[in-house]
């Protein structure tokens, strides 16, 4: 069974964005594999120890900084990593990182790709759906229970949906999209994280995988982003310390006027 | 100079890190209660390698050096200061005896189960009488055949309740003293004549066992001798040496956590009507604590450093250790200070932090030795002899 995961860098959930020159400046972010991503790491692995067999390899495109993303995946216990980086990518949409993603896809034995359900830096969740597209496979997002038929042709996934439980079959291959509580993604060990040096991460181009370079980037990105800004920031609360009755009619006449949510 | 971590390294501490934050800390509560670390995690800990950090892979070791344990201990300090002990006392003192000193045949047979954490080590030197003056050991170690038979106690023995490898240190022959007259041995908690005594109640560190071994007429097979006969106190010396960083590194990651908790506690609790956070007396406070952490950070890779690349490390590894308990100690009494009445009350994390950094004065050399080693150092290099 070979296993490909989608992976990608994303900044800290701790780290605290700034934004500068209409743009998020990402001078002091720290980064970190996307949480989603870890959900379908550890699936991967998961599956690879039910089946006593099959091969992890990981693929995230980004910048020489992404290469972090890779290795920690490798420490928890992936086989492979292959490192997607030219300059012609910087600067990807969803659509076109899911194009170069397909493009090394198709160089690539796979049987099940795996995706986060979305990137928690931008949010988009669209890649893996996009991606399923261009391959012209099945996909199934916001897994949250997946088991593989007896002769590993097929699965059964489960998903959480708005008041119920879904559960989809799909003949492989095909693209899952991993949603918490898929599972609890482990911690590498000592031992994994200390042999990470030894592997060798292969890095594709673009020519390499056969990406045009009107194919990626900012000039083929179907949206642009026109404004970045922060949240406003959070102002004092107002304290009623007064008459309760009185108080309780002044909050219920904000919360309905002003805050509009009743 | 780059006073920068290799990614390895990085990784190893982001991931102790969040071990320490997820799955330590809020077992506190439980390990303060039963004055014990629940089994499921060290097994959990077994299982992430955390028991053979800095020891070759060839012994079931991670090979990540001592770099690689200086994280570790400062990170798990973070989590929880008895399970940083118990990693601390099996690793740089328990089973790098062995490591140091031990036949090829003895670190082939301990080393890779006490790497694994199937079984814990601890370090016995101290006895009633030999305490830092350790030369004054009185267990005795009489041979018979191919034998030793070993008689007296060992008291105040980290990890004792738990540990099932011993690196013990006995009289051999009492008229040489100690240079030539100690010899060191590996025990086994299974072995005929060996028992436990009192098992201590403490100020802190409540979770890491203390005992007290009792050994009589205990037989140790010829084989198990550490190193050669007669130089078990050279054998001590060398493993307290050895592993004194690890304990400074464990007291950077107290400190940073004492910190980080008046940090929090500075900004939201007011006091004439402004969070003291804006008092200069707490300012002062707090920028003394980051000051010293930042002064013992450098020091403790410095020395990480200077090990893992082959270089003499042995006498900053002991002001590492005096530093950095020292430091931690500062930190400690400025945040209960900060903390007032709160920092006093058994209810919040401040009190557990003082009483746990107490020990760390006291244990694998108190500041008072360090401070006569070091002096001792400086002097004999101006051909000057001092003995403590």
């Amino acid at each position: 069974m070979n296993i490909v995961i989608c992976v990608k860098q994303v900044p800290d959930t701790e780290t605290k964005i700034k934004v500068k020159g209409g743009q998020v400046d990402h001078t002091e972010t720290k980064y970190v594999v996307n949480p989603y991503d870890e959900y379908a790491i550890e699936e991967g692995l998961r599956i690879k120890e039910r089946l006593e067999e099959g091969k992890l390899t990981l693929i995230t495109t980004g910048p020489e900084r992404a290469k972090d993303a890779l290795k920690s995946g490798l420490a928890v216990g992936a086989d492979e990593a292959i490192h997607l980086v030219d300059e012609a990518f910087e600067g990807s949409d969803p659509y076109s990182t899911a194009l170069i993603l397909s493009k090394a896809l198709e160089k690539m034995d796979y049987d099940i790709v795996f995706c986060g359900k979305q990137g928690v830096d931008e949010d988009h969740a669209q890649v893996g759906i996009i991606l399923a597209e261009l391959l012209d496979i099945p996909h199934v997002s916001v897994v949250t229970k997946l088991e593989i038929a007896e002769d590993r042709k097929s699965i059964v996934a489960h998903r959480e949906v708005q008041g119920g439980h879904e559960v989809v079959e799909a003949p492989l291959p095909a693209i899952i999209t991993a949603q918490k509580g898929l599972n609890e993604p482990r911690y590498a060990s000592i031992k994994g994280i200390m042999a990470v040096k030894k592997k060798i991460i292969p890095e594709w181009n673009a020519e390499e995988i056969g990406v045009d370079k009107d194919m990626a980037g900012p000039g083929a990105a179907k949206i642009k982003f026109t404004e970045v800004t922060l949240p406003p920031e959070r102002v004092g609360g107002n304290v009623f310390d007064e008459d309760p009755v009185q108080d309780a009619i002044k909050v219920a006449h904000l919360l309905r006027d002003e805050a509009k949510i009743l | 100079m780059d006073f920068t971590f290799e990614k390895k390294h990085e990784l190893l501490g982001r991931t102790v890190r969040e071990f320490a934050e997820q799955e330590i800390a809020p077992r506190t509560p439980e390990i303060e209660e039963t004055h014990t670390i629940p089994d499921d995690l060290l097994q959990q800990m077994a299982e992430l390698g955390f028991f053979g950090v800095p020891f070759p892979t060839k012994y079931g070791g991670a090979g990540a050096g001592e770099t690689g344990y200086c994280i570790l201990m400062q990170e798990l300090m973070k989590g929880n200061p008895s399970v940083a002990c118990l990693i601390g006392a099996h690793t740089s003192i328990g089973a790098t005896a062995i490591y140091l000193d031990g036949s090829e045949r003895l670190k082939q047979k301990y080393l890779p189960p006490l790497c694994r954490g199937e079984k814990i080590a601890a370090f016995a030197l101290t006895e009633p009488n030999a305490g830092s003056d350790a030369a004054s050991i009185r267990l005795a170690a009489v041979r018979e055949g191919d034998s030793y038979i070993l008689d007296g106690t060992k008291i105040w023995i980290t990890n004792g309740a738990d540990a099932e490898i011993f690196s013990v240190f006995a009289v051999t022959d009492k008229t040489m003293g100690y240079r030539g007259g100690h010899t060191a041995f590996v025990v086994e908690k299974g072995f005929p004549g060996f028992s436990l005594g009192t098992i201590d109640e403490k100020m802190g560190i409540v979770g890491s066992s203390t005992a007290e071994l009792v050994f009589e007429g205990c037989r140790v097979p010829g084989e198990n001798v550490i190193g050669q006969v007669g130089m078990g106190f050279l054998t001590a010396m060398r493993t307290l040496d050895h592993g004194r960083h690890g304990l400074g590194a464990g007291c950077l990651g107290g400190a940073e956590r004492v910190l980080k908790t008046c940090l929090e506690y500075a900004k939201y609790r007011e006091q004439f009507g402004v969070p003291i956070a804006k008092k200069q007396a707490i300012q002062f406070m707090i920028a003394d604590i980051i000051t010293e952490i930042e002064a013992l950070r450098s020091l403790v890779y410095r020395v990480a450093w200077l090990a893992d690349s082959g270089r003499p490390y042995r006498q900053l590894g002991g002001i590492c250790k005096l530093f950095g308990s020292e430091v931690l100690a500062r930190a400690v009494d400025k945040a209960v200070q900060i903390h007032g009445a709160m920092g006093y009350m058994r209810d919040y994390p401040v009190e557990q932090m003082y009483r746990d950094a107490r020990i760390t004065e006291i244990f694998e050399g108190a500041s008072e030795i360090q401070r006569v080693v070091i002096a001792m150092e400086a002097f004999r290099k101006l051909g000057v002899r001092i003995e403590p």
